[in-house]
């Protein structure tokens, strides 16, 4: 990682003028970045605890007015929501740990030269990376499979991930084989010697598998669009996206019939600050788990980027 | 500790009823199963195109009609200008997101620069986090901000005076393109940069040294040592953006479509959405995706042997 060298290298025979005036606008450049990157969850932030009448009007810019925070109460009452927030945790728990385990498991396998074809197996997996037969196929198999409508449409599609299988596979491949042959001995079984051995050793590599693929369960909406009519299967997501847009057009009604639309947004069903208040309960997981895992998140990258 | 004599008689149990190499199959098998049904098989849905499939009928009570679809697509002139529309966007903001690859070595090499490393640090964290909402939450922060009632935005260049009606960003056919680009440039600019930054950190300390010595400024260190440094990494993420040139996907323009902008923002992927599952056209929307395979794996080969070229070793 860049962050690692130290020192970095540094202009030479102290600074000129054109130098200190580079350095400033770069650090600047970089300041003003950042900020694009992380003020509008502040701004939404504060819009969510502050008052709503000031919030409609778009005032709330720097910090909190009126701090309450009747909105998450208020949004606890929306319909549908709480069910979907189970849906998106369980989705998040259940898919992730069943890929995970997935990933683990046939990655350890895929090493095993024994195995019978093991290249064209691996193979028969790692292609279809490279392949996609398209969205209508593979809605009418869901439908043939009854995933439709159905909570295992959330699970079982996503369990194998190629790309995780490299990754553990390339793992699995550096631990040295005496570790394993140790347990040889004992004549354990292929299964006793993936759960006592390699999967422990395993887990620096699974811990950013894991990371990933909760943010990606958290994070997915196609297969809701795709697969789910039945509102009690809508994920967070899924959700959000309905709100938006219903106050959208809700917006644009009120303005097209004249009505003083600052007003009567804060009385209707979905006022702003509901909306922002249901982004900020969509968005919290990520934000409250980022900075513990980020570094995870960078690992993945780099671990991918040499293999890719 | 188990005696030897318990070693020889659990081994004598557990005799094992399969030879290694098909247990191990075995154990593989049911994961196989699973990427059969849920990658390859899909495959076979591709006789779709050569129907008028109707949803809700089986099959073999809808007409077959051979190339039609396909036909379709280079004869029927409605179908012509869509495709061309369509695909005008589709590359239209793939090569803005090409322009895109060449800002992220940009912004490492600039970065790096930055000597302060718990602010390079603090910089590089935070301007990551973007990269891990969901296009969802990325349109809703992006309606919370430019929505014309009471997105900041349009308060704030009111009250500046630089407008005097609110301007809708969002559900404009103006700039769509540009503000697509814009979007992915904010979600996923620093998380690029990330390879970038790996890539600067893993060069030869002793080449800067030896410039510096050289009386080589900071310019002159970047112009012949970081920049032809990165730039195999460079090159290798280049080639895999012009495999994906028309693989957009479609989460971000689908949540961003509107009926005012739908005409500029329309790609390829979200097209195949809006025509099948969304307008009812299985057979026509299978045979676009088809199609969209068969490119895209041409690109990929081609990119593939691009690299092999320039590099010498294939990406894959």
């Amino acid at each position: 990682m860049a962050k690692e060298k130290e020192p970095a290298p540094r202009g030479i025979g102290g600074r000129s003028a054109s130098a200190r005036i580079f350095d400033c606008v770069n650090y600047l450049f970089f300041g003003l970045f950042t900020l694009l990157c992380v003020y509008p969850f502040y701004y939404i932030f504060i819009n969510t605890i502050s008052d709503n009448t000031l919030t409609a009007r778009g005032q709330v810019l720097f910090y909190p007015m009126g701090v309450h925070l009747s909105n998450y109460v208020q949004v606890m009452k929306i319909q549908g929501l709480g069910e979907a927030t189970l849906i998106s945790l369980g989705r998040t728990v259940i898919g992730t740990v069943l890929s995970v385990f997935a990933s683990a498991f046939v990655g350890y396998l895929v090493t095993k030269d024994k195995m019978w074809h093991r290249k064209i197996w691996y193979r028969f997996i790692v292609a279809t990376m490279y392949f996609n037969a398209g969205i209508i196929p593979w809605y009418i198999l869901m439908m043939n499979l009854h995933l439709t409508n159905n909570f295992l449409g959330y699970i079982i599609p996503g369990i194998m991930s190629p790309f995780n299988i490299i990754l553990v596979k390339t793992y699995v491949e550096s631990i040295p084989s005496a570790l394993e042959e140790s347990a040889q001995i004992d004549s354990a079984g292929y299964w006793v010697r993936f759960t006592r051995i390699i999967f422990p050793l395993c887990l620096p590599i699974l811990a950013t598998v894991t990371v990933f693929t909760a943010v990606g369960q958290w994070n997915a909406f196609q297969d809701t669009l795709f697969l789910m009519t039945d509102r009690r299967l809508y994920t967070l997501q899924f959700l959000l996206y309905r709100y938006i847009n219903e106050s959208n057009a809700l917006a644009t009604v009120l303005k097209n019939t004249g009505g003083n639309v600052n007003i009567n947004l804060s009385l209707v069903q979905t006022p702003t600050s509901v909306r922002m208040t249901v982004t900020m309960i969509v968005v919290a997981p990520i934000l409250l788990v980022y900075p513990f895992f980020q570094r995870y998140f960078v690992g993945g990258i780099m671990i991918g980027a040499v293999k890719g | 500790m188990k005696s030897v004599k318990d070693i020889r008689t659990s081994r004598a149990e557990r005799r094992p009823l399969l030879p290694e190499k098909y247990q191990l199959f075995t154990m593989l098998l049911p994961f196989l199963l699973l990427v059969f049904v849920f990658s390859y098989l899909p495959l076979y849905g591709w006789r779709y195109a050569f129907y008028a499939y109707r949803p809700g009928f089986p099959l073999e009570k809808c007409e077959y009609v051979g190339w039609y679809w396909f036909e379709s697509i280079f004869s029927n002139s409605y179908q012509v200008a869509e495709i061309t529309r369509v695909m005008g966007n589709t590359l239209a903001i793939s090569g803005l997101g090409l322009l895109l690859n060449c800002v992220a070595p940009a912004f490492a090499i600039l970065l790096n620069e930055i000597h302060h490393s718990a602010y390079r640090k603090t910089v590089q964290v935070l301007t990551t986090l973007p990269n891990f909402i969901s296009w969802v939450l990325v349109y809703a922060v992006a309606f919370s901000m430019f929505n014309v009632n009471n997105g900041f935005i349009n308060q704030f260049m009111m009250t500046v005076g630089w407008v005097t009606q609110p301007v809708n960003v969002l559900a404009s056919n103006k700039h769509v393109w540009l503000t697509m680009t814009l979007w992915s440039a904010w979600k996923s600019l620093g998380w690029s940069a990330i390879l970038y930054l790996a890539a600067i950190a893993g060069l030869d300390q002793e080449l800067y040294e030896a410039a510096r010595v050289d009386g080589a400024n900071r310019f002159q260190q970047i112009l012949h040592i970081t920049i032809p440094g990165i730039s195999p990494t460079f090159l290798v993420l280049l080639v895999m953006s012009i495999a994906n040139l028309i693989n957009n996907g479609m989460d971000q323009y689908y949540v961003f479509q509107n009926a005012m902008n739908k005409s500029s923002i329309e790609v390829l992927d979200l097209y195949v959405y809006n025509i099948s599952l969304g307008g009812g056209n299985f057979s026509f929307g299978t045979a676009v995706s088809m199609l969209k395979s068969v490119v895209s794996l041409t690109l990929l080969l081609i990119a593939n042997g691009a690299a092999k070229m320039i590099r010498g070793t294939s990406i894959f």
